[in-house]
């Protein structure tokens, strides 16, 4: 059998004190998509950022595909699972594709420059995201959603079967959203799997399989997309009435009429 | 798209065959110019003489002289260019410089705690060593957890522990400096800010700079792909696989070492580790595979340059050579920043 993708178990996440998720047994198969839904502050990018390596957890454990996180070589992790952090500081002025090609890091023990296979899967992960026409510009100069294309580019270029993307929809316009979302589905139909955060409940809807959410006290739902995202239990989550009507085949999500809640304060203190 | 995969590596090659050019040429100038012409045709039999091991005769005398202190030049300005782009990948800030973290401050005070004491030039140079080290050592205990987080801890180096822990500690040793300055009898304050200018017209041949240099640039060379994925985003390293607690480690103790061994030859010389990395990324781009070794070169003949001219300009006359430095690097560094900001715009 194979292992799933990601295995927690009885996982505890805290910052500074502060309990954000508690003991969380969750699996993550290939070919599921998830997304992780919850209010600001409730733990999500912990959570991300736990299970990429990038900090220990607070209690419990995290294996990606059988193997104890702790004890996968850097190298070897980096080309299990790839990691979209939520911001970008750039300091120098790399090109474009220069910062694609970095993401070929891990397959490189063994050579020093680049050969033409890196800038075969380089171009076409730009030519995925519709960036390619921005391969040598700086990316210091690039707007925010191009940015952000040319990071999920990068992404795709390290080729992993797990994807860990923090916000992926981040500044991009509303055509991009889509993209991103449809490509997310599609490389999980290929095998892979994905995890993402995000705020857009229609997005995740239509992109993910399956959903956790992070309630922000320590308790958390994870299930398929249809077990969990009910309205009462996401109003319950972000804080927020939620309204789910039936549009044709698809479902949509509101924030209720504010008849039914005028205060703009969330209903429930999510720190 | 126009990028080639051998591409890369042709203009690496290139740019190294061009700055090693200019090195050779620079360091021929080094050996011609000054206040005495040597004559050309005495230079080959002055040339057969010294590589022989001696020097008869007042051409090879002068070229002896020339060529050594051209050599420890050479390698103290390459060795602060290389210290630059390093910090400057460490702290992720293209704008730092070697002396940042306060190395060359606490090399000052050795420096001028030894020559306050009037102790012989070995001192000097020795306090000047001690005093690059002990800061360093002092640094690294202080922001160690920001230094050496490694995988677990909280976010590596994205809270700038380091360069304000650096910072404070340089401005501590300026105040001892300028105290030991206010205290200094007068015949000796010369000698104390001709070496906080920077000065290198003690330096002669030199091995230890050239061995230090050589490590640290085939090290640094080898992990340069390390080294551009840390600076496009520490988080994004950590990701790709990349140790990013022992590369900064590494980042550190190098940039250190070169920038005491380059303090401890001629003084705290002024922005070479600032303009020469800043030059060298606005030339050829900011890949640390081209960028470690074409600021090397450059860096080392921009010092050889600015030093014949520091004893030239004004001959028989010596300036310090800091003072071009510094007279050169402003304005082309202010340059720089403007070209940067109506690009950017």
């Amino acid at each position: 059998m194979i292992p799933p993708m990601i295995t927690t178990q009885d996982l505890t996440l805290r910052v500074d004190g502060r309990l954000l998720v508690e003991r969380l047994d969750w699996r993550v198969n290939a070919g599921e998509s998830w997304c992780v839904i919850g209010p600001n502050g409730a733990g999500k990018s912990t959570l991300l950022r736990t299970v990429a390596g990038l900090r220990s957890p607070d209690g419990g454990s995290v294996a990606l595909a059988g193997k104890p996180l702790a004890d996968w070589a850097l190298p070897a992790l980096a080309r299990e699972r790839a990691y979209l952090a939520q911001s970008r500081g750039d300091a120098f002025a790399y090109r474009v594709i220069e910062t694609v090609l970095m993401a070929r890091h891990p397959y490189h023990a063994d050579r020093y420059w680049e050969g033409s296979d890196d800038h075969a899967a380089a171009e076409a992960a730009l030519r995925t995201l519709d960036v390619q026409h921005l391969a040598e510009r700086d990316v210091r100069t690039l707007s925010g959603g191009e940015r952000q294309r040319v990071a999920i580019a990068a992404l795709l270029a390290q080729d992993t079967p797990l994807l860990l993307l923090d916000e992926p929809a981040n500044a991009l316009d509303l055509a991009h959203q889509v993209a991103v979302t449809d490509l997310m589905s599609r490389l999980c139909r290929e095998g892979r799997a994905v995890v993402s955060v995000g705020h857009d409940l229609n997005l995740a809807w239509s992109g993910a399989t399956h959903a956790l959410l992070l309630m922000g006290d320590g308790r958390w739902h994870a299930g398929t997309t249809g077990e969990v995202m009910g309205p009462d239990l996401l109003s319950a989550c972000l804080g927020h009435p939620i309204a789910a009507i039936a549009h044709g085949t698809r479902t949509v999500f509101l924030p209720d009429a504010p008849g039914s809640n005028l205060s703009l304060a969330p209903v429930r203190n999510s720190q | 798209m126009s990028v080639l995969p051998a591409a890369s590596r042709t203009r690496q090659r290139l740019v190294l065959l061009v700055l090693g050019v200019c090195a050779l040429l620079a360091l021929a100038a080094a050996g011609l110019a000054g206040s005495v012409p040597l004559p050309f045709a005495d230079l080959p039999g002055a040339f057969k003489s010294l590589l022989a091991g001696s020097r008869d005769g007042m051409t090879a005398t002068l070229l002896d002289l020339r060529l050594g202190r051209a050599s420890s030049a050479f390698a103290t300005g390459a060795a602060l260019a290389l210290a630059g782009v390093m910090m400057q990948a460490l702290v992720r800030n293209p704008l730092a410089d070697p002396y940042v973290l306060g190395v060359s401050a606490g090399a000052a005070v050795g420096a001028l705690a030894a020559l306050l004491f009037g102790a012989a030039l070995w001192m000097v140079d020795l306090g000047a060593l001690a005093g690059a080290v002990g800061i360093s050592l002092l640094l690294y205990l202080l922001a160690r957890r920001d230094l050496a987080g490694g995988r677990g801890a909280a976010r590596t180096g994205e809270s700038g522990v380091l360069l304000l822990t650096g910072v404070v500690l340089a401005s501590a040793c300026m105040a001892l400096v300028t105290l030991m300055l206010s205290v200094a009898p007068e015949s000796r304050l010369r000698g104390m800010v001709f070496w906080m200018i920077g000065d290198l017209a003690g330096a002669s041949w030199r091995l230890l700079p050239w061995i230090v240099l050589g490590a640290a640039l085939l090290l640094a060379v080898r992990r340069a792909r390390a080294l551009n994925v840390m600076a496009l985003h520490a988080d994004a390293a950590v990701a790709l696989g990349i140790d990013v607690a022992f590369e900064r480690r590494f980042l550190f103790l190098c940039s250190g070492l070169l920038t005491a061994c380059a303090v401890t030859t001629g003084g705290s010389i002024g922005f070479v580790g600032l303009v020469v990395p800043h030059a060298c990324r606005y030339a050829f781009g900011p890949d640390h595979r081209i960028l470690l070794p074409a600021a090397t070169l450059a860096g080392g003949s921009f010092l050889v340059l600015a030093d014949t001219l520091a004893r030239t300009v004004l001959a028989p006359q010596q300036l310090p050579v800091g003072v071009l430095t510094s007279l050169i690097g402003v304005p082309v560094f202010l340059f720089q920043l403007h070209q940067l900001h109506l690009r950017r715009r």
